[in-house]
């Protein structure tokens, strides 16, 4: 089998979709690791559910890690300066209002329409949705991060979702170990390759077909 | 004088009765009333609804067997030191699991302690969510009509709170307090801190007094318990 991109080089990647000014979420998992991997000087607003705007990065220090400041994920943050905290209800009316410029989230699997998939494979047990729903529909910008195939080596990007759904034809962009895929009207374009890969060996790994942009190139980080 | 102050968690939680629906505020460990909800086992009632936003908040009453149902965004054990209360509970039908998405669950609340009886959110439709639920279509969008959430009692958790019942609160601790302080009949603070009346900035009170009943001094409480990188995608 050949390299494909680990945790951390598609959490790079998915840094080269902010820009300074933004307004962004991170779902919990894989995207969480993209805080870490903000250039310093990029004004970015990082938004977490649990109510701040405006938090840095992931921190294991003592000194730094205060109980009650924590993402999305529980994991203990830093401050940047002009963050604010808001209670949970003006939290999500950021999400839902349509104030927030991307979300980046962890799939299961995403449609050829962009159906996304990603908070429980279980239709029988109660699952925990958290607020990836909302975060799913009323952002402007979904990407979602995730391995281009299951660990039995079955495609995670999908005709149909056969998981309960997060929401309908929502996800922009799909970042994984192999590529980069936009979702249009039409399908789904492969943009970006990982090195030593080849579109068909892509499409070999998954269900609908692909459409390959005219200026392909490898992911670039 | 109003004077809110009541001189212990056990004082706090008298009253509450069997059967009640009860909100608990806070996100993982950060704005969860630990000292109130220690306190709710040791007082006894049972059968109860619990609203919050995950297990971890109502932890201690499922382990005590003391939760019918659950309404959460998270109703899942992800305590992974403990075992898991819900093995044997939900195959036995002991507890109903509700799960809302986190949005929706905010908004409910909010919306009951603002005296909205129920609102349309596009989040949850074409999925799970949507089953029993009226849909309507706005602006060529499918939203699904959700109930207002109240409560009997809501245990909230602030950083300080003064005799009228102002609260203010640290960080992302605040969280789903404020809105479940105004979506009960009766509203318990656990605070850090209790200061005079006047001392904290009118302009900067989160939970005005209005929308709190009692308040009570606790120690702070609450350990790390962020998930482990096995359980995320």
């Amino acid at each position: 089998m050949k390299a494909s991109l680990s945790r951390e080089l598609i959490a790079l990647r998915a840094v080269k979709e902010l820009s300074e000014g933004m307004y962004v979420n991170l779902g919990i998992g894989l995207p969480t690791l993209v805080s870490q991997f903000i250039p310093e000087g990029m004004e970015v607003m990082l938004h977490a559910e649990n109510g701040v705007l405006g938090y840095g990065r992931i921190t294991t220090e003592d000194k730094e890690m205060d109980i009650d400041l924590v993402n999305a994920g529980l994991q203990p943050v830093t401050l940047r300066p002009g963050a604010s905290f808001f209670n949970h209800a003006d939290s999500f009316a950021m999400i839902r209002g349509g104030h927030i410029d991307l979300v980046i989230l962890g799939g299961y699997q995403v449609s050829e329409k962009g159906d996304l998939a990603n908070w429980t494979t279980s239709f029988e047990r109660v699952g925990a949705v958290g607020g990836a729903m909302d975060l799913a529909c009323g952002v402007k910008r979904v990407v979602v991060l995730m391995q281009h195939v299951t660990a039995s080596g079955e495609p995670r990007i999908v005709r149909q979702c056969t998981y309960p759904l997060t929401a309908r034809e929502v996800v922009n962009t799909i970042i994984t170990d192999l590529a980069v895929i936009e979702v249009v009207k039409e399908g789904l374009i492969v943009k970006e390759i990982a090195p030593g890969w080849t579109p068909e060996e892509v499409q070999s790994l998954t269900e609908p077909k692909l459409m390959v942009a005219p200026d392909l190139r490898e992911i670039e980080l | 004088m109003i004077d809110k102050i009541v001189p212990s968690v056990e004082s706090a939680v008298a009253g509450i009765r069997n059967g009640a629906t009860i909100m608990i505020g806070g996100f993982g460990q950060a704005g969860t009333p630990f000292n109130l909800v220690q306190a709710l086992v040791e007082q006894g009632a049972q059968g109860l609804t619990v609203i919050s936003n995950s297990i971890s908040q109502a932890a201690l009453l499922v382990e005590n067997r003391r939760v019918r149902k659950l309404i959460a965004s998270f109703p899942i054990w992800v305590d992974r030191t403990r075992p898991n209360p819900l093995d044997e509970q939900v195959p036995a039908g002991e507890i109903e699991l509700v799960m809302v998405p986190q949005g929706t669950l905010a908004e409910a609340i909010r919306a009951a302690g603002a005296g909205i009886a129920a609102f349309y959110t596009p989040t949850g439709a074409g999925t799970l969510v949507e089953e029993g639920k009226e849909k309507r279509i706005f602006n060529g969008r499918e939203c699904l009509l959700e109930l207002a959430l109240k409560a009997d009692a809501a245990l909230v958790k602030a950083y300080k709170g003064d005799r009228m019942g102002n609260l203010v609160y640290r960080m992302t601790a605040r969280n789903f307090n404020p809105l479940m302080a105004m979506a009960a009949e009766l509203t318990i603070a656990e605070v850090e801190k209790i200061v005079d009346v006047g001392e904290l900035d009118p302009e900067v009170i989160v939970t005005p007094g209005i929308f709190v009943d009692r308040v009570v001094k606790a120690p702070k409480r609450g350990e790390w318990m962020y998930q482990s990188e096995s359980k995320l995608k």
